[in-house]
């Protein structure tokens, strides 16, 4: 299908209004069906990314990032939609990254098609995101079993079969390690693709910590 | 030494527990038989306070009051993990409300693209599947939905019948 109306975006957003617009204005033109979920954002997100062209499901608080893709997919489900797309609202995202990805969805290559920027070398994150990012495969792959190059990539693609198995309960970063988990346990098939995340100075400046690694770890071990 | 081990062990028992998923009415059960046993060594304290001396004598431990001291440190860590435990699952009650409300103020918008043409569905969007009782009162607050029957109302994970 050309037009992507049977694909749904799938964005959290939380305080990202500088970017926000632009970032739903430029996907809209590869992908009609935009549903943003807005994470209690205490600047106009929200208003934006609605003005923007969005269909915006709003938190009532703050809960976190995977709470956000949770409710994100479940509006997707009842939108009916047969791809979901899980897209950052900061930008680092590429529409045509999402499109090839959900290309493979359609020609049946798997269920779930993972974004990965290290299977080839555009993407450099720096040196310390660079080691804890492999710290992370290395501790996902022993754990879940499903062997990944990039664990922690938000660039995601889902068919209604996995839309309808995955579910997160992992309210904040956690979820991307869940999600693989849940891949693991089920019978999801699964592929890795790459892609391209621009580090601008703006998502460099919002990026995670570092130590944000002590928090997922720990989330992980007392769910 | 003996405390070191028994004080060891403590620990891990009380880790080990905090990872196990707690098993609803048992788990409170243990809960209240543990505060009725904190009770009991409290009165008992209180009663018999060269007791806690006898005690650490028996364990390695120089006082009686160091003893308790140990002690109370094993018993709060548990709290801390408990604690954190029921944390998590209010948290998650919590989000699968504000979840509901969220998607409940856009139900409108995720039917129209959804059903594009069978506008007119009683006002009670469907829920997710997981959340407990989302569409009890589907059929109450619009008994006279002349529309309830329509293909797209019947698909609904409602209790229609």
């Amino acid at each position: 299908m050309a037009d992507n109306a049977d694909t749904c975006l799938v964005v959290p957003l939380y305080n990202e209004g500088a970017v926000v617009g632009d970032v739903i204005s430029d996907a809209l033109t590869v992908f009609p069906r935009i549903v943003v979920v807005d994470d209690g954002s205490a600047d106009a997100s929200a208003e934006i990314a609605r003005r923007a062209g969005a269909l915006v499901v709003e938190h009532p608080l703050n809960l976190g990032q995977g709470a956000a893709l949770q409710t994100g997919f479940d509006a997707a489900r009842r939108l009916g939609a047969e791809y979901v797309v899980t897209f950052d609202s900061d930008g680092q995202h590429r529409t045509e990254d999402a499109l090839a990805m959900v290309q493979r969805l359609r020609d049946d290559e798997a269920d779930v098609v993972l974004g990965s920027r290290f299977l080839d070398d555009r993407t450099r994150p720096g040196g310390v995101k660079r080691a804890v990012l492999k710290a992370a495969v290395l501790y996902s792959n022993l754990t879940t079993g499903v062997r990944l190059t990039d664990t922690h990539n938000g660039l995601r693609a889902l068919n209604a079969t996995a839309l309808g198995t995955i579910r997160i309960r992992q309210n904040r970063m956690a979820h991307a390690s869940e999600i693989i988990e849940q891949i693991g346990r089920s019978s999801l098939r699964w592929i890795e693709h790459p892609v391209h995340i621009v580090y601008s100075d703006y998502s460099r400046s919002k990026g995670q910590s570092v130590l944000n690694a002590v928090n997922i770890v720990t989330e992980q071990l007392y769910r | 030494m003996l405390i070191k081990v028994l004080l060891l062990v403590a620990i891990a028992v009380v880790v080990v527990l905090s990872l196990r998923a707690p098993a609803g009415a048992r788990h409170l059960a243990l809960r209240r038989v543990s505060v009725i046993g904190f009770a009991a060594l409290a009165v008992l304290s209180v009663l018999f306070p060269d007791a806690w001396n006898a005690a650490a004598a028996v364990v390695g431990v120089g006082r009686g009051t160091d003893l308790l001291l140990y002690g109370l440190i094993v018993v709060f860590l548990g709290y801390m993990v408990t604690t954190y435990r029921r944390f998590r699952h209010l948290e998650s009650q919590i989000t699968q409300l504000a979840r509901r409300l969220a998607l409940d103020e856009v139900a409108t918008e995720l039917r129209a693209a959804d059903t594009a043409g069978e506008a007119r569905l009683p006002d009670v969007p469907p829920g997710p599947r997981d959340v407990d009782g989302a569409v009890g009162p589907a059929a109450a607050t619009d008994p006279a939905a002349p529309d309830a029957t329509v293909p797209g109302a019947a698909a609904r994970p409602g209790p229609a019948a």
